[in-house]
């Protein structure tokens, strides 16, 4: 039976006294996992409330979101908004995680984007908010009370005359058929009860006690184990597979070759790695690879897709007439999203159809890819999220989805595939290794009046979507095209400033088509981007670009600082207009009791141990997130080994949604920041990457001598949500790369800052 | 093939299996303990950390002929969801994980070293983590949570 709403009773529910006392402390102790589940009807229509949760008959919620969680958070952030939306406690709220056969289509969770698209004015919030409304408005049909005259309380509809009806009373188990309201009011900062608290992650007494379920613990019956073959260089083709060669070793299924994809199935995991070993396979070499110590020369003189981002046109007539011109260049490596854990999916691709469980962040497309390299029709594909290791980007999640579908289909019974080590460090799409060039003309007041900015960035293949499954390797390895730049010239840009990227410095004042819409002040500037073809497969990691462009907008903006002995906090105030990037900086440096000097400090000491500080800060894609951050670090001169010893943020993502959850982010945010600024960089000899395991990527241990981390959040109640997870990495490179310089008046503009680089820049200091 | 006898959080497993396996595989294949997880392979990381008569040891490159009759014990052995132990308490009252997939190297490592010697300074605590690895970095509440469950110790 289905329970029908009339859009006037709908609307007689709007403004509604709705006084919620669920609060965030009642979340049950032992919340469990993501389990089993049926489909619903109704499901995938953003536009339908249906799609986007249910109402129990026990007055539970399930809620239904395409974005998810990895560990950043996402799961009891979102379990919050729907809680503090719908006034339930959070144990009464579960919610399912992307699943192509009932959650809607959000895309991919990537981006900072998550939470701008739950958390404002739209998808599951409003869905959320057009649901409270609901149920409020058959209350009071039922009650005979005017909506003003009802509390809500912990799901329960209650009248002054104490007559009382619970959600599942009112909808329980019932379909609300009926589109999302953008008009159904959203419950504001202010009367938060839920939303805004320090809640601890729900799933965090599964995780500690080993009974969480990751996608690695994902066990079907009949399930058999597949190991892939990766070719041994870059571009290597197979020759021929010898299956005699492994067709006798214990627990054997099969060989499966598609064009240059190899993989082995076997009974047991340790025989289908046995196998994998074993295996023989001639393979044609690939192209040699460019020398790695002259990448960036090499990315320089690549065909490029270019984009001008911003151009007033007067840049080289202001480089001609400028008192002073300073330019330099930074350098940014291919870097690694590791995973801790190797990547692993299973496969069950049967005749006429496939589930595939996955720790993609994005079903859809998966499915999509899944469909691509199986040939069965999309909609015969489901793709379920069980969360895998943390990601931090496209990790190898996606490419190991599409080899367990292909040894599936070539066996007939589910396949879990998981990835050696050596096959993720090889397989995975890296973050960009990145040239940029920065010029600035200086008038004779010592203030910045022309920024000329021109980067270079590695590009090939990258997430799959809908329509390239060869993004990667796995798909290209089976005869999908990866993406490449196909070279274009710059136009002259149009429409509103694009800075997704943070190509755009935040000093200039971002002028197109007449509207400003940069943070900064300086009016002549030109922004001009290459996209160029990588030998490497390449995607987003943790802040892509808009990391590697801060590291050189925020370094170089010191060297100007340092060239005219201004204070590096002080000189950034004044060439910062917007009034959130202003209080970010102001904020950061009154916390860490900025000593106001210029850099480098006069009397730090030639040798042995100095410490200096530095800042750096980011308008998150321009307009997703602020954040300023302070690094004090000690350099030591004779070894040229960095130790940082304190970091200092300020950051406003809007109304925060969970401090607990926020605090997490950029503490781990900062400490990976470090980890990628001192020591992580992709190598490779002629043929293959050389970094395949944690002796040649060199990441920072848990052993290390902890630096302190003090955040200030600052809360913006009024203000849209905006990203979290990306902004304090941002800042790390650069911030550690201006207190090497305070400390020791040495510029290191390659990252990352290791020994050796410290060591030769301290040679060259002046 | 052989038939071994294995004693794993308080039980006893007989198990038919190649004993040059990894003991890591034995765990999470034959028992679907989701405790002790695949991270490189190569211990070098510490995810399929399990204790073996209290010390910790790297489940990935250990044959599980060579566990004999010691006894094992994985995170999920060590306390449950209802009475977590009390260096899970703390990791818990810490909310020290992110993705929570290298949690039986981190816990198990400090556990084991702290249980040999309940004083330990902190470098030798670090010494300890020296070869234990987090790719989130919650670091710096991991390293409280340890100190909290090592001041419950002494």
């Amino acid at each position: 039976m289905k329970t029908q709403f009339s859009r006037r009773d709908f609307l007689r529910s709007s403004g509604a006294l709705v006084v919620c006392f669920s609060a965030a402390s009642a979340v049950r102790p032992f919340a469990m996992a993501q389990g089993p589940f049926d489909t619903h009807r109704s499901h995938i229509d953003p536009e339908r409330l249906d799609s986007w949760l249910r109402v129990g008959s026990d007055g539970a919620v399930t809620a239904y979101t395409g974005k998810c969680d990895f560990g950043q958070g996402m799961l009891t952030a979102q379990t919050q908004l729907v809680a503090e939306e719908l006034c339930l406690p959070l144990y009464k709220v579960k919610l399912i995680q992307c699943d192509t056969s009932v959650t809607p289509d959000q895309g991919t969770t990537s981006g900072s984007q998550s939470t701008p698209t739950n958390f404002n004015s739209e998808s599951l919030a409003q869905a959320a908010a057009t649901a409270r409304e609901a149920l409020v408005g058959i209350a009071t049909q039922r009650l005979g009370v005017p909506a003003d005259q009802l509390v809500v309380e912990d799901g329960v509809v209650s009248a002054k005359d104490g007559r009382r009806i619970n959600y599942g009373e009112l909808v329980g188990g019932r379909n609300f058929e009926m589109p999302v309201s953008a008009t159904a009011k959203r419950r504001s900062p202010g009367e938060w009860k839920v939303l805004g608290q320090p809640v601890p992650s729900i799933d965090s007494v599964a995780l500690m006690t080993g009974t969480f379920e990751f996608v690695h613990n994902v066990c079907l019956p009949g399930m058999v184990h597949g190991r892939i073959v990766r070719p041994p260089q870059r571009g290597a083709s197979v020759a021929s597979v010898n299956e005699s060669s492994v067709r006798h070793t214990p627990g054997f299924i099969k060989v499966v070759v598609r064009k240059n994809f190899v993989g082995v199935v076997a009974e047991k995991q340790w025989q289908a790695a046995q196998a994998a070993k074993q295996l023989k396979v001639e393979w044609n070499p690939g192209p040699r690879l460019p020398e790695q110590s002259s990448i960036y020369e090499y990315l320089r003189k690549q065909p490029s897709r270019e984009a001008m981002l911003v151009d007033s046109k007067d840049v080289d007539d202001k480089l001609k007439s400028a008192a002073r011109v300073l330019q330099a260049t930074y350098l940014h490596p291919y870097q690694a999203h590791g995973s801790i854990g190797s990547s692993c999916a299973v496969a069950d691709v049967q005749a006429h159809s496939a589930t595939v469980w996955s720790a993609t962040q994005s079903v859809y497309p998966t499915r999509q890819g899944v469909s691509d390299l199986t040939g069965l029709p999309v909609e015969s594909v489901r793709v379920i999220f069980v969360r895998g290791s943390g990601c931090y980007g496209l990790n190898a999640a996606d490419t190991v989805s599409y080899d367990a579908a292909l040894l599936s289909q070539a066996v007939g019974r589910p396949v879990r595939v998981q990835l050696t080590r050596k096959d993720e460090f090889i397989s995975e799409n890296y973050g960009a290794a990145c040239v940029i060039d920065q010029q600035a003309g200086i008038d004779a007041s010592g203030s910045i009046e022309v920024w000329n900015c021109e980067t270079w960035a590695a590009s090939l293949g990258g997430r799959p979507g809908y329509d390239r499954p060869g993004n990667v390797i796995t798909g290209m390895l089976a005869g999908f095209d990866p993406e490449s730049v196909i070279p274009r010239a710059a136009v002259e840009p149009t429409g509103e400033l694009r800075n997704g990227s943070n190509a755009v410095p935040s000093y200039v004042a971002g002028c197109v088509s007449g509207k400003c819409g940069g943070t900064g002040s300086i009016r002549s500037e030109r922004v001009l981007m290459h996209a160029v073809n990588s030998p490497f497969f390449t995607g987003p990691l943790r802040s892509p670009l808009r990391l590697q462009n801060t590291f050189a907008h925020e370094c170089f903006l010191d060297e100007i600082c340092a060239d005219v002995k201004a204070d590096p906090v002080a000189y950034r105030l004044n060439h910062l207009s917007e009034p959130r990037l202003l209080e970010v900086v102001r904020t950061a440096a009154k916390a860490a009791t900025w000593d106001a000097r210029p850099s480098p400090k006069r009397d730090s000491p030639r040798t042995g141990v100095a410490r200096g500080r530095g800042i750096a800060c980011v308008a998150y894609e321009g307009d997703n997130g602020y954040a300023a951050l302070v690094a004090e670090v000690d350099v030591d001169q004779s070894t040229g080994r960095i130790q940082a010893r304190r970091f200092v943020v300020a950051h406003d993502c809007g109304p925060i949604s969970n401090p607990e959850g926020l605090r997490n982010q950029i503490e781990g945010g900062i400490l990976q920041g470090t980890s990628r600024a001192l020591g992580e960089e992709i190598t490779w000899d002629n043929h293959n990457v050389t970094s395949t395991d944690w002796n040649s990527y060199k990441t920072l241990p848990l052993g290390i001598e902890l630096p302190a981390i003090e955040c200030v959040l600052l809360d913006q109640p009024a203000a849209q949500a905006t990203g979290a997870g990306e902004t304090a990495i941002t800042l790390i490179a650069a911030a550690i790369g201006n207190a090497i310089y305070d400390a020791t008046g040495a510029r290191i503009r390659q990252v990352p800052f290791t020994p050796e680089r410290v060591k030769a820049a301290l040679t060259v200091r002046g | 093939m052989a038939r071994l006898s294995l004693h794993i959080n308080g039980n006893v497993h007989g198990i038919d299996v190649d004993p040059e396996t990894p003991l890591l595989y034995v765990l999470s294949d034959e028992l679907q303990l989701r405790g002790p997880k695949f991270g490189c392979g190569l211990a070098q990381c510490g995810a399929c950390t399990v204790l073996i008569e209290g010390r910790a040891v790297r489940s990935c490159v250990m044959p599980v002929s060579a566990v004999r009759e010691q006894e094992v014990t994985t995170l999920e052995g060590l306390g449950t969801p209802q009475k977590p132990h009390a260096i899970q308490q703390a990791f818990i009252a810490e909310g020290a994980a992110q993705c929570g997939f290298c949690l039986s190297g981190v816990m198990l490592t400090a556990k084991a070293a702290l249980d040999e010697n309940p004083k330990a300074s902190d470098g030798q605590i670090r010494e300890a983590l020296s070869h234990v690895l987090c790719r989130c970095f919650v670091h710096t509440r991991m390293m409280r949570a340890i100190k909290r469950y090592q001041a419950g110790l002494v």
